[in-house]
């Protein structure tokens, strides 16, 4: 489904993304890892547009999707979280989603309907299937962290993506919390059949969940396979895993 | 759970301030005719400014270089080309939604404060223009005395005009504020990033707010100019924008009448402060500096706040009326 084939990007000099290569199968749930600045959060940027590449093809669907700006990218069936709570924060839960489900119906430039009588009962089902149904009309600036974080995967549903992009769905979640977010990504995966492409921290959660993990060590990608194959390979855990253990 | 907000109440402190509205030129001495009609223009044009800055988060910080565009137009429709004043009342506004197209054609390649320096630099230009081709504006002598059908050319009828012109701008700008549109556009505001994400094109769409807010500033600009028979450079002087820009402060930017609010505010101040001492803008100062520590939604997000309290529950400045 999604191909990332070579990619480049730096940074005045910086090689932020040095060879990176990723495979993602339609239903898959797939998990990048690295350690802190191996060019996670930039591979992702590249592939939904916020960044171009130097070098290399992002292909969704047999298309090279890697010049396309955001929005373009988001049309064509990618939808993502960013790392940090990105959400509309002076706009009430409900609206949140309702801004994102009415984008996809293309109707974010009419002016003269209604908008709040407008895609209620899509809105309200994409709510209810990550739990926030009860918090409809509570300013979204003013929910919990965790609650924002999982806003944020909701007003991404709302454009009915094929590859849902997340990226840390976890970061600065309570345990609890954390469980929680993964059991809802991996219900959302199982029900409604979405390709999930996520990175993340926490080991544990990681091997816990995805079919397929991808390592990056200084932007470039070291291997791609299942978690038993990673957690064999000697190279990664000289470079990552090993390395936390010598410390 | 989902509110059930009620409206019955809003419409019929709506329909009351219209009819007050609509008998007080008949009470009320010419000048005080001549200067509520004056604060509809400014809250048309406060309103229209609101749109891009409060509601869509762009720093339009010259934004009273339309209202003079359009208030320029109009004038030299009517006296260079002798064109009929109803159709140059209807074309005017047109011709400011094309200098906003124009002009923000270029800034919505920028954000922020780099859009604003840039705003505020291309509409210097166009305030040069007014104020040195003098063959064609006179300068900043302006033009005076631009003939008026006998229609509307007593206080009181232009005050009628402008009332029912005010209104139908507002109930436009008020379907637009509450349409999918205006909803993308505060999203925008809080985060064009995100609005990206879920597949807006957010240049574009910011493009075409301007070029609405643009327009309806143009509206106010004709208004201005039927009421006074007169322009001159000063309507797109950037001193004019910054008034403009606090009247949204002072009435709330988050809110959608906010702004008409400021624009009466600073109105009266200006005229009846005025009278006394020329520093009027003395007293807006010190305003500004309680308002900021105390109601720093603004007066009208300050009443949203309240009235949502006694009700239902908080309701937040961008729902409010």
């Amino acid at each position: 489904m999604l191909r990332v084939e070579n990619l480049y990007k730096s940074f005045d000099g910086f090689m932020a993304v040095n060879g990176a290569n990723l495979i993602v199968g339609q239903g898959q749930l797939v998990a990048v890892i690295g350690p802190n600045g191996a060019g996670k959060t930039t591979l992702f940027n590249l592939v939904t547009g916020q960044l171009r590449p130097d070098r290399g093809k992002v292909i969704l669907n047999g298309e090279d999707i890697g010049t396309l700006p955001p929005h373009e990218v988001c049309r064509r069936g990618i939808a993502r979280s960013f790392q940090i709570a990105n959400i509309f924060h002076r706009l009430s839960v409900f609206k949140n989603v309702q801004v994102s489900v009415l984008s996809r119906q293309k109707k974010s430039n009419r002016f003269f309907a209604r908008a709040h009588r407008m895609a209620v009962q899509e809105t309200d089902r994409i709510l209810e299937s990550v739990g926030l149904l009860d918090r409809v009309d509570d300013i979204a600036g003013s929910l919990s962290h965790g609650d924002q974080r999982i806003l944020e995967i909701a007003i991404a549903l709302g454009t009915e993506p094929q590859l849902l992009i997340l990226d840390e769905p976890t970061a600065g979640m309570s345990p609890e919390e954390t469980t929680g977010t993964m059991a809802l990504i991996r219900k959302l995966a199982d029900t409604q059949g979405l390709t999930i492409l996520f990175c993340e921290h926490d080991m544990d959660v990681v091997f816990n969940t995805a079919q397929s993990i991808m390592v990056m060590y200084y932007g470039k990608t070291i291997i791609q396979g299942k978690p038993e194959e990673i957690r064999r390979n000697t190279m990664v855990q000289e470079a990552y895993l090993g390395g936390e253990d010598d410390a | 759970m989902r509110k059930k907000g009620s409206n019955t109440g809003t419409l019929l402190l709506l329909a009351a301030l219209a009819i007050v509205l609509l008998l007080l030129p008949s009470v009320l001495p010419r000048f005080y005719t001549y200067i509520l009609s004056l604060i509809f223009v400014t809250a048309l044009l406060a309103m229209s400014l609101n749109m891009v800055v409060g509601h869509g988060g762009l720093f339009q910080f010259h934004h009273c270089v339309f209202y003079g565009v359009g208030a320029y137009a109009f004038a030299l429709m009517i006296t260079k080309a002798g064109l009929p004043m109803w159709l140059s009342f209807i074309a005017a506004p047109f011709a400011s939604a094309l200098a906003g197209l124009m002009i923000g054609w270029l800034c919505v390649r920028l954000t922020k404060l780099y859009f604003g320096m840039l705003q505020i630099s291309l509409g210097s230009l166009i305030w040069a223009i007014a104020f040195r081709w003098y063959s064609l504006t006179h300068g900043d002598d302006g033009i005076h005395g631009i003939p008026m059908p006998d229609l509307i050319s007593s206080t009181s009828a232009a005050y009628y005009f402008i009332f029912l012109f005010f209104v139908l701008c507002l109930l436009v700008m008020y379907l637009i504020f509450k349409s999918p549109f205006g909803m993308a556009l505060q999203a925008m505001r809080d985060n064009p990033d995100r609005c990206a994400a879920v597949g807006i094109n957010v240049r574009r769409h910011q493009l075409t707010a301007i070029v609405i807010a643009t327009f309806f500033a143009g509206v106010a600009g004709v208004l201005f100019a039927v009421l006074e028979r007169t322009v001159f450079p000063d309507l797109l002087f950037w001193v004019l924008s910054l008034e403009v820009l606090i009247m949204c402060l002072l009435g709330g930017w988050f809110t959608f009448a906010g702004p008409a609010i400021g624009a009466g505010i600073t109105v009266a101040l200006r005229t009846f402060v005025g009278i006394y001492t020329e520093y009027w803008t003395l007293v807006l100062g010190v305003l500004l500096i309680f308002l900021i520590f105390f109601l720093p939604e603004g007066v009208m997000g300050f009443i949203d706040q309240r009235v949502g309290s006694l009700g239902r529950k908080k309701v937040p400045g961008s729902q409010g009326v």
